[in-house]
């Protein structure tokens, strides 16, 4: 597997999205969230967008007042992450027109969504925008 | 707020509310939040969908970014994906993916709902329940919709089609028989021109090759075509890492590759792609210098680059590369040594790593003195891992870098100083394990553990703690190498010990005390020295000495030349009390002097103790009860005797005199005894003895274990005089038994390396004069800057570069004992085991076995198999095509009747590249090439029946494999 999730967190550390592509229960995903949260949002732009936490890797990148981080097994290639979650960032501005903390908010489901299509088992399936949002866009349409 | 017990339905709060009321009460999330909780419960129980799907989804909202526990409203997840409406389905989906697992009761349930919808005609439904299975399918539902994704995988809409792909991962995962059904399919979308199917399948065959490679490469030719045609960089970023996988099971196969990657490395301008090149290429061809070279100049780009993620990427790059090309690390080091003081953690550690891969015995000392420097200015956690890298470092291969020992001890005494240092478990384990091993260097090491030991600040750092304990174990054992016992003694005496845990605190206790047996001992010496008159002392040391060389036993004390030894002496004369004074009296009597051991310094001693040991005899902990009380009896037995000096002067050579002088000796011997280290594997060396039943379950071991602690000193007892006086002799001699006795194995090793490396036994006292020789290799106090620093560091490598070895070394590296394959072992971890799963064995059965008839119990074998090798047949012509620089014009036959099994396809290519290599001439050579053809076609054959007969039983093989890309 070569993504085992995605996380959206605020500045504030507060999650905002989290997608996990292997079970975990409860209390290991606050364990979990809280470390990661902790260890990324205190870095600086100064410094590299790769944390090796336990025995994985966290790609993480930062819009604005979000974080987007990744995490994935060793041997993924970290680069292609950081682009991935550039064409994440990319689609859903393209689909809420300059994507804010609010609109993942109250489209918590869309985002899962699109994810869905980009995404599965862990590896990434989809890298055409107007792919991942065609379906989503017909779906509205017809709701 | 609104009663929400009346009319739900009119007045439920939507997602959105709840949203909006959770910004706005930040302080009282958690009571909102169970309020909230409460609402949701009562809506579920509505008959109404849209009401249950709106709490449903409220629930989900809160569990995916509250932690709001949701397995309680499974079945109405159920009951919402059943509704008939998409949105509620799509609400129901999203609540099953994220809070269902193996152990949900009730699972099995939607089996029927995810087949109806798998079925659907609504494309969105069918990609819903697709997303769903690959995120929750359990054994049970792969194997129950494993035909539906099966047919959905050749779907017309694309849509559907690359989603039941993704599937596949998850299906093959859990239920590896769907691999009969789906695998073929699989294999024919890698070729079907649609980019988006193309790239799903990549993505699959990348998981499962990373699992098994082995299986998947009979399809190298596809993910070679991929490579060279593709223009999409996340396919080719999958295919390289096929290819890393592949490689290095097929030599053939890496040549081949080695070529388009190195391509691809020099034309592409995206990183990632580039990254991918630069990794596949240090793991996976290192072999190909070219390529090598290549990814080595491409991460030096990397490392010029300002943007910390390149550079981090470039460090990791070389990491890799360093264990087989450590010059592509040596010719960036200047970037490597600066990265040390990068502000970016990750990247000092990538750095420090590779530091420490450059150390080598003729760099270590300075490399570790400039890291060690480092240490003192880093931050907490940035120190200890430099610590924690410089020791793992040294000790790699019992101490392989080591020449230096004694430089190496103090440097450990210097780490533990370290204000931040944490690692106490691992120093005291190198301690320990030094001394044991390595003999020359004792006298500094019980220096060292002096200084540990008499620094009262120290004791109040719980980090230290299992330092200081090693400290005392070490200066215990090596007593005979101090310089001054009688500080030692107030060290491990001194008042603030009471801060130690008891466990460490035993330990100082029974350091203490193998200390005032040695002082007393001293003493006993000093004392008949004095008084008897002892003839020929020249011929005495002789005869020791050769009784010493001929018997080959080699106590610790012995070769120290201060031999406080009783056991040679007791060989050379009956009387132990005579003995105790006979040997090696010329150094001893020196030796003492310098120490002065007076009776009053030793009656002295006996009270230090006493008084110490007194308010412990009372302590809680039964472990320094019971030792306080032993030392305490004894002190009693012989502080009769020895306190009374009108008595001492008037009857020292009376019994009483002589009783305490051989309790002290007899203890003594009992401490002498030399503890070596142990093999791993000495457990297995023991033989089973006939009729020995071995438990198979240990777990009752675990209450006699439970209360082992950590290496203390040699247990003893002290023996009732009554008992000592008649049993002495006999003890002294069990011992020399003991001693001589071959099968005692690591006296024996000892023994022997003794023999073979007799000259490094270097004298004791010019040892620590070599010592004393040696400058401290760091000084605290000195304040370099980190600059400088790493220019040092910069320049050591350099040196390390320009020669090789320091031409010579001021002393020879002592003798390391070390425990033949018992340490060897350590290193040898487990083997990798070729894990034949049943997913593997399963692809291997179709991608391999064309001709053999599917035993498997599955619906139309014929069909199935007919339609796989038509497949095969497909994948083999394709070959050619694209290969024109293959054996052009010896190609076989395409049409060739003979060819419809791909074996004889792979073996005929064989054939022509060899025949080919022979200039073509020979005809007999042919024959005899096609004689071997039809043994090994045979050979296969066989093979597959076999496999056919026990499809999970598959050999792993390489020869059956055909190169499909020579």
């Amino acid at each position: 597997m070569g993504i085992r999730f995605i996380l959206m967190v605020n500045k504030q550390g507060q999650t905002r999205l989290a997608q996990y592509y292997e079970w975990l229960t409860l209390e290991e995903r606050r364990a979990l969230e809280g470390e990661i949260v902790r260890k990324c949002l205190a870095r600086n732009d100064q410094q590299c967008s790769f944390v090796e936490h336990r025995n994985y890797k966290i790609v993480y990148r930062r819009y604005a007042s979000l974080f987007f981080l990744v995490g994935v097994d060793n041997d993924e290639n970290e680069l292609a992450i950081l682009e991935f979650i550039h064409l994440l960032v990319e689609t859903m501005d393209r689909h809420f027109g300059n994507v804010c903390e609010l609109d993942i908010m109250f489209h918590l489901e869309k985002a899962h969504f699109m994810l869905e299509e980009m995404v599965m088992n862990g590896c990434i399936v989809e890298t055409s925008k107007s792919n991942i949002l065609s379906p989503i866009q017909l779906m509205d349409k017809t709701s | 707020m609104a009663s929400p017990s009346l009319m739900d339905t009119l007045f439920q709060r939507s997602l959105d509310d709840i949203i909006k009321g959770l910004r706005h009460q930040q302080t009282t999330e958690s009571t909102f939040i169970s309020k909230v909780i409460e609402e949701i419960r009562r809506e579920t129980k509505s008959t109404d969908l849209q009401t249950k799907s709106t709490a449903l989804q409220k629930l989900t909202y809160l569990n995916s970014i509250h932690f709001v526990d949701m397995s309680w409203a499974s079945f109405h997840a159920i009951e919402c994906i059943s509704s008939p409406t998409f949105s509620h389905k799509k609400i129901g989906y999203l609540a099953i993916s994220q809070s269902f697992n193996e152990s949900t009761p009730v699972i099995l349930l939607i089996s029927n709902q995810l087949r109806k919808d798998l079925k659907s005609g609504n494309e969105f439904e069918v990609s819903l329940a697709l997303d769903c299975l690959s995120r929750i399918g359990t054994v049970d539902l792969c194997r129950d919709l494993s035909s539906e994704v099966f047919t959905l995988m050749s779907s017309s809409k694309v849509f559907v089609r690359k989603k039941a792909i993704g599937v596949v991962l998850r299906l093959f995962d859990k239920y590896p028989d769907a691999v009969r059904v789906c695998f073929k399919r699989l294999v024919e979308s890698l070729e079907s021109g649609d980019s988006q199917t193309v790239s799903v399948v990549v993505g699959v065959f990348c998981e499962l090759a990373s699992k098994d490679p082995r299986s998947y490469l009979p399809l190298a030719p596809e993910f070679y075509r991929i490579l060279v045609d593709s223009r999409n960089n996340w396919l080719l970023i999958k295919a390289l890492k096929i290819f890393a996988k592949l490689a290095p099971l097929e030599p053939r196969l890496a040549k081949r590759v080695v070529e388009p990657i190195c391509d691809h490395m020099r034309k592409t301008g995206a990183k990632s792609l580039v990254f991918e090149c630069i990794r596949t290429v240090v793991t996976s061809f290192t072999e190909y210098e070219s390529a090598v070279k290549l990814a080595a100049a491409k991460i030096h780009e990397f490392l010029m680059e300002d943007d910390p993620n390149l550079k981090y990427l470039g460090l990791h790059a070389l990491s890799i590369m360093a264990p087989k090309h450590l010059w592509g690390v040596l010719e960036n080091k200047d970037v490597v040594i600066q990265s040390l003081s990068d502000e970016d953690p990750n990247i000092k550690l990538e750095s420090l790593r590779l530091v420490m891969a450059m150390v080598s015995e003729s760099n270590v000392v300075e490399i570790c003195r400039v890291l060690v420097n480092y240490a003192l200015k880093s931050d907490p956690e940035f120190c200890n891992e430099i610590i924690g890298s410089i020791l793992s470092t040294c000790c790699r291969n019992v101490y392989e870098v080591i020449i230096d020992f004694d430089w190496y001890v103090s440097l450990l005494g210097e780490m533990s100083r370290i204000p931040h240092c944490q690692k106490g478990e691992e120093i005291e384990n190198q301690l320990i394990d030094i001394g044991m091993r390595v003999k020359d260097v004792r006298p500094e090491l019980v220096r060292v553990g002096r200084n540990l030991l008499i620094d009262p600040a120290l004791l109040g750092n719980p980090f230290l703690h299992r330092i200081l304990s090693a400290a005392a174990w070490v200066c215990g054992e090596y007593v005979e190498f101090s310089r001054n016992p009688v500080d030692l003694m107030e060290g491990l005496l001194q008042p603030r010990t009471s801060l130690l845990p008891s466990s460490i605190r035993t330990v100082y206790m029974q350091s203490a005390f193998k200390v005032l047996i040695f002082c007393m001992r001293s003493y006993f010496v000093q004392m008949e020295d004095m008084t008897s008159e002892v003839p020929d002392l020249a011929s005495k040391m002789e005869c020791s000495e050769s009784s010493d060389l001929a018997t080959g036993k080699a106590p610790a004390q012995s070769d120290q030349d201060e031999g406080f030894n009783p056991r040679n002496s007791n060989q050379s004369y009956e009387d132990p009390s005579v003995v105790g004074a006979g040997d090696g009296q010329t150094s001893a009597s020196a030796f003492l002097e310098e120490k002065g051991f007076t009776h009053e310094s030793t009656v002295n001693l006996l009270n230090l103790m006493e008084l110490a040991m007194g308010p412990l005899s009372g302590s809680y902990d039964v472990e320094i009860q019971e030792r306080a009380r032993n030392v305490l009896g004894f002190i009693e037995l012989v502080k009769r005797d020895i306190s009374n000096p009108s008595l001492r002067k008037e009857a020292n050579l009376e019994r009483e005199e002589v009783i305490a002088s051989r309790i002290v000796e007899w203890v003594h011997d009992a401490f002498s005894e030399e503890l070596g280290p142990v093999s791993m594997t000495a457990q297995n060396r023991v033989l089973i003895p006939d009729g020995l039943v071995l438990k198979e379950n240990l777990t009752d071991l675990e209450a006699i274990c439970g209360s082992v602690e950590l290496p203390s000193s040699t247990s003893f007892s002290l023996r009732s005089p009554y008992y000592g006086e008649s049993a002495g002799v006999s003890i002294s001699n069990l011992q020399g038994e003991e001693d001589s006795d071959p099968s005692t194995e690591s006296t024996s090793l000892l023994t022997e390396h003794r023999k073979r490396h007799g000259l490094y036994y270097l004298p004791s006292e010019k040892n620590e004069i070599l010592a004393n020789y040696y400058p401290p290799a760091n000084d605290l106090s000195s304040g370099i800057n980190a600059n400088d620093d790493s220019q040092d560091l910069v320049k050591l490598t350099d040196q390390s570069l320009a020669s090789k070895r320091k031409p010579s070394h001021a002393k020879p590296r002592p003798v390391v004992v070390r425990l033949d394959e018992g340490d060897a072992a350590a290193d040898l971890a487990k083997k990798p085991e070729v894990k034949d799963d049943l997913l593997s064995g399963a692809i291997r059965d179709i991608l391999l076995s064309n001709e053999a008839k599917p035993t498997s119990s599955q619906s139309n074998p014929s069909e199935k198999s007919s339609s796989k090798r038509k497949g095969k047949d497909k994948l083999n012509v394709d070959l050619p095509d694209s290969k024109e620089n293959l054996a052009v014009g010896e190609q076989p036959n395409p049409e060739n009747p003979s060819s419809r099994k791909s074996k004889h396809r792979g073996h005929g290519k064989e054939k022509n590249k060899k025949s080919r290599g022979k200039k073509n001439g020979d005809g007999r050579e042919d024959d005899g090439e096609k004689e071997k053809q039809k043994s090994r076609d045979h050979h296969g054959r066989h093979k597959t029946r076999q496999r056919a007969d026990a499809p999970l039983n598959v050999v792993s093989q390489t020869p059956v494999v055909p190169d499909y890309l020579l």
